[in-house]
């Protein structure tokens, strides 16, 4: 069997290494094509008609008016009379007309009416959501005999913590474009699963007895390059089956692209999470107990509980338990490491606190109860790099020590995301003209997935970065896995690795009777085929095709393996810590610095690794400051479904931010997804920071100005 | 986006021609930054639009006697760029520099900057001016009303004035020139704008086939002036409160004073209470800090808008130090 095996970083030129993205000069210069930027021959516009109720059963659908719009080319109900919606923004139906404004003219003339039914938006006051029948328990799980934990400890730390909601808010908003000619379905769309949205989209059309006959294997996704997902695009959705249908209803090739308010409104929200926590220690910081009651809402249908205690699992008395409230607002979906940043914004706050009542360095606190946790030896690790580079040891004071307006403080947290690699079948081609291309039905979100298939085909047969083909995004290629979960790196990376040395094996059996070697003594680099055993046996890698003749090497390499082989990993740890300063008369928080030390195993793309990472400091300023979703609990209605009210961070606002990913320590455990762990811990750092510079706890995030003086004025902070 | 007819007139007397003297018939597009938004989202919904953009006349500063005038078409980049301007008025700077868009500062214009909607977020939700729900009752004094007024909101509006000039050209006591079907008059900025008691009533004074030609700024000489914005980010954002003043100082003792408050009152919010505490007074950061504290003396939050009481007061400490020579943080 070839030998699959990373080769050490040491003999690298690619692998562990610095390069640009494959992707950047295109995005740069305007010439990547994204689902929104299609413009087909004939193309229609589609809009849809939403609802503007919280919560309401639809008693007409009145189309007539619209059909009277010039341009007006068709009509599909998504959500039929009598259905009861459930949020402000939910869809009814969608209208295509030959151009957007006919098609906003079109949704704009539809009457629907409904019967207004009662709501509720907020979830922050569970005793109100309870009266309202809202609230549902979700789970309540005991180890070891929390009572008797709680009465052996010397201290205990009671504390209220939560974080609001917040939308993906994808720059490139949900949607696609649709040609159904003949029996043949293209669909451009911004999606994270390109092999799986096609049966996505042939099951939900095969429930319409109009298109019951459609099968997966009619559909097409092509998606080159999209623009953010961060868990919100999983599905068709249902803006993606009216498409389809107005698409063939029409005979002509339709868009429906979300708008932002739309995007805000219905196309992903994470959800929130509140809770009161109580943790007791002995007086040296040893954690004995740790009781939660916690409640969030994921829109009208529950959601998973966070996993509290985040990290520190293993404390041998617990008690958890977690409530579900259901509210009339957008549903919830996966947010990059779902349910992680919030557990981590609740417990490592709570632990921060603790420390402050034990008299103790909350670095310190976490590590000293290392052992309670899976991998306290990768925290404790990070936890003094990042030290180091944020200056802990410089910067640290016990909470609320300074002086003047301005207040500074750092705070900290770790972090864990298990990241195992998604299924993945990809095939590389070799060709007699000497091109060697990746093909796979994978997707890059935006995050460098091209540049890393492109580093581990080119490392692999010794070729330069920009010598190799990456074909991906494409469903009519070899399947791959959704990107989701931190999956598609150790999945794509292996099916490459793979594909690449089957292809490489063959090559090298052409070739080696020529040059009077075995196949097993070449090896492939600097574009050549070498023998190891006698090194002036040589061929430039264009030749050595060349005696291909007519024929292409085409290989397949899978993940997993059937015959094993060990390429990836899963479960990483990382550390982040922050530093903050706090304007202690107008309560604005700056974040002046990260650090951010991550753990991925293997690290192919160092650069697009660094990047992933501070996109998620980025974003994590925002959610910890800025980002909050609002609804008028009054009429139901989101009122910042904007960019103006919806705020995120902009490059003024985020501070000097460090990114240390671990290299060389961890390369024997294979390639690990890095997507979600560096966006759990930035919320609970940052406020963490704010508690050190203030002294008092800003116990719900985003830490708005409003609720940082009300901290200050409440904790009595001069 | 409703239909309309677009007209771009070369002069006043002709854009003045083709408006209409009846609200939401006609709409000036005078920089395109909030005009477009409202009529993409049929808060406004005119048969016709009426551009100033070609107006030559309208645009430039000049000098007028010992003073400025403003062509009301002028860009707020072109206005916190002219040298002039910068010099005694650093009040103003302060206010443009405050919009983290450059693109916005060089499209928006002092007209469009002084005449563009509130931002509440009820009115931009098609809750009309007055943010009313079901039954016509007010949504914003039991609702969301964290960025609402904290001054001049005894109902029935809420919202605030959005105008990152108007502060600062009060405290100047700066005059704008209007002209109408019946000619033109001068109105202070001050009198530009009126708290709405009802359904039809707009948030200015101005009829609506009058339009704005310029801006009028008295002599500086004399009068330490600037303006503090406390704001949460760094990049296009509105400010959480605002202050600019117009310090006349005889020696190191303040002699008069004018104070304003944004985006803390449907209008521009002057606060005598505030001029009295700095009147013959010497500033200090404890001088500055009464004349805070007494800016918001008479304020009425909203459920959710105490914290916006302090901000305005720091903002007014802050404007009334910075004007003063003094650092602020």
């Amino acid at each position: 069997m070839p030998n699959y095996d990373w080769p050490s970083q040491q003999n690298t030129t690619l692998l562990g290494k610095r390069y640009d993205r494959l992707d950047g000069p295109w995005k740069v210069r305007g010439t990547a094509e994204y689902a929104y930027d299609r413009n087909l021959d004939g193309m229609l516009v589609a809009r849809m008609v939403t609802c503007p109720h919280a919560h309401a059963k639809i008693t007409a659908i009145d189309i007539e008016p619209a059909k009277r719009v010039q341009g007006f080319r068709g009509a599909e109900v998504i959500n039929p009379v009598g259905t009861e919606l459930q949020w402000t923004g939910q869809e009814v139906l969608a209208v295509a007309a030959d151009t957007e404004e006919a098609a906003r003219d079109c949704a704009n003339a539809v009457r629907v009416t409904y019967e207004v039914l009662e709501h509720l938006s907020g979830e922050e006051d569970v005793k109100k959501a309870g009266q309202k029948n809202r609230v549902q328990p979700a789970s309540d799980d005991t180890k070891g005999d929390p009572e008797a934990g709680f009465k052996s400890a010397d201290v205990v730390h009671e504390g209220y913590y939560g974080v609001a909601t917040i939308t993906h808010c994808c720059l490139e908003p949900h949607g696609q474009v649709v040609d159904w000619k003949g029996d043949e379905i293209t669909v451009y769309a911004s999606t994270q699963a390109v092999s799986r949205i096609g049966a996505d989209l042939a099951t939900n059309l095969a429930a319409d007895e109009r298109f019951k006959d459609v099968k997966a294997n009619q559909i097409r996704v092509i998606t080159p390059v999209m623009g953010g997902g961060f868990g919100s695009k999983f599905n068709i959705d249902t803006w993606g089956v009216a498409c389809a249908k107005l698409s063939k209803v029409t005979g002509r090739p339709v868009k429906l692209m979300l708008d932002r308010d739309e995007e805000l409104m219905l196309a992903g929200a994470r959800p929130s999470d509140f809770g009161n926590l109580k943790i007791g220690a002995k007086s040296d910081g040893t954690i004995v107990a740790f009781e939660s009651e916690s409640w969030s809402t994921g829109g009208v249908s529950g959601r998973g509980a966070p996993p509290l205690p985040y990290i520190f699992t293993e404390i041998p008395n617990q008690r958890v338990r977690h409530l579900n409230v259901s509210t009339n607002t957008g549903p919830s979906r996966a947010w990059r490491a779902p349910n992680h940043p919030q557990a981590a914004a609740m417990t490592m706050t709570a632990l921060t606190d603790l420390a402050q009542k034990l008299k103790m360095d909350p670095v310190e606190l976490f590590k000293k109860n290392l052992n309670l946790t899976s991998r306290g030896d990768v925290y404790a690790r990070q936890l003094d790099k990042a030290a180091e580079m944020i200056g802990w040891k410089q910067k640290y004071h016990a909470p609320g020590d300074g002086k003047g307006k301005i207040r500074k403080g750092v705070g900290a947290s770790i972090h864990t995301w298990a990241g195992r690699p998604h299924d993945s079948t990809c095939r590389v081609d070799i060709g007699p003209d000497g091109s060697v291309s990746a093909n796979l039905a994978s997707q890059d979100l935006g995050v460098g997935c091209r540049t890393v298939i492109a580093a581990v085909l080119a490392e692999t047969v010794g070729l330069p970065l920009d010598v190799v083909q990456v074909n991906i995004g494409d469903s009519n290629l070899p399947p791959s896995g959704a990107s989701g979960g931190s999956t598609t790196v150790g999945g794509v990376s292996a099916s490459t690795r793979r594909a690449a040395v089957n292809a490489l094996e063959k090559l090298k059996e052409v070739v080696a009777p020529e040059l009077g070697v075995a196949a097993d003594d070449l090896e492939a680099k600097g574009g050549r085929l070498v023998s190891k055993s006698d090194s002036s046996k040589s061929i430039g890698w264009d030749e050595a095709c060349r005696k291909l003749g007519v024929k292409t090497i085409a290989e397949m390499g899978q993940q997993p393996d059937r015959n094993g082989g060990k390429l990836n990993d899963s479960g990483v740890g990382g550390a982040q810590m922050a530093e903050v300063s706090v304007d202690l008369e107008t309560g604005i928080v700056k974040v002046e610095s990260m650090a951010a030390v991550q753990d991925i195993g293997y690290v192919i793309a160092l650069k697009q690794s660094e990047s992933q990472v501070f996109g998620a400091l980025i974003q994590g300023v925002a959610w910890a400051l800025y980002e909050e979703r609002v609804y008028d609990e009054i009429t139901g209605a989101m009122l910042n479904a904007d960019m103006e009210f919806y705020k995120l961070s902009g490059i003024g606002d985020i501070g000097n931010l460090m990114v240390h990913i671990d290299q060389g320590i961890y390369d024997d455990r294979g390639v690990i997804g890095l997507g979600e762990p560096p966006a759990i811990s930035p919320g609970a750092a940052i406020s963490n920071a704010v508690h050190n510079a203030l002294g008092v706890r800003v116990p719900v995030l985003p830490m708005t100005p409003d609720k940082v003086l009300e901290a200050i004025e409440k904790g009595g902070v001069a | 986006m409703q239909n309309f007819e677009y007209i771009a007139p070369t002069t006043v007397q002709n854009a003045v021609a083709a408006l209409s003297s009846q609200w939401g018939v006609t709409e000036l597009l005078m920089g395109g930054t909030d005009t477009m938004s409202l009529l993409k989202e049929r808060l406004a919904t005119p048969t016709r639009v009426v551009s100033l953009r070609h107006i030559n006349e309208l645009k430039g500063v000049s000098k007028a006697g010992s003073g400025l005038k403003v062509g009301s078409m002028t860009t707020l980049s072109a206005l916190a760029s002219n040298k002039d301007v910068a010099k005694a008025y650093p009040s103003l700077v302060t206010a443009v520099e405050g919009i983290h868009s450059m693109q916005h500062r060089a499209m928006s214009t002092v007209a469009s900057d002084l005449l563009q909607r509130p931002r509440c977020w009820y009115f931009r939700n098609g809750f009309g001016l007055l943010g009313k729900g079901p039954g016509g009752k007010s949504l914003a004094p039991a609702g969301e009303n964290q960025y609402h007024a904290i001054l001049g909101n005894k109902g029935p509006a809420y919202f605030v004035n959005p105008s990152s000039l108007a502060p600062a050209l009060v405290a100047l006591g700066a005059k704008a020139t209007v002209t109408g079907p019946e000619g033109s008059r001068q109105v202070a900025i001050a009198d530009l704008y009126a708290i709405p008691m009802g359904d039809n009533d707009r948030e200015v004074t101005i009829k609506p086939n009058e339009v704005i030609t310029d801006i009028v700024l008295p002599a500086a000489k004399g009068l330490e002036n600037a303006t503090y914005e406390v704001r949460q980010r760094t990049l296009f954002d509105w400010p959480l409160a605002t202050a600019s003043v117009a310090l006349k100082m005889k020696g190191k003792m303040v002699e008069d004073a004018v104070v304003v408050m944004g985006h803390v009152a449907p209008k521009p919010w002057r606060s005598s209470e505030a001029e009295n505490a700095l009147k013959g007074k010497t500033i200090s950061e404890s001088v500055a800090g009464e004349a805070g504290k007494a800016a918001v003396s008479m304020a009425t939050p909203l459920s959710k808008n105490k914290h916006k009481v302090t901000l305005a007061s720091v903002a007014v400490k802050r404007a009334v130090m910075r004007a003063a020579g003094m650092e602020v943080a």
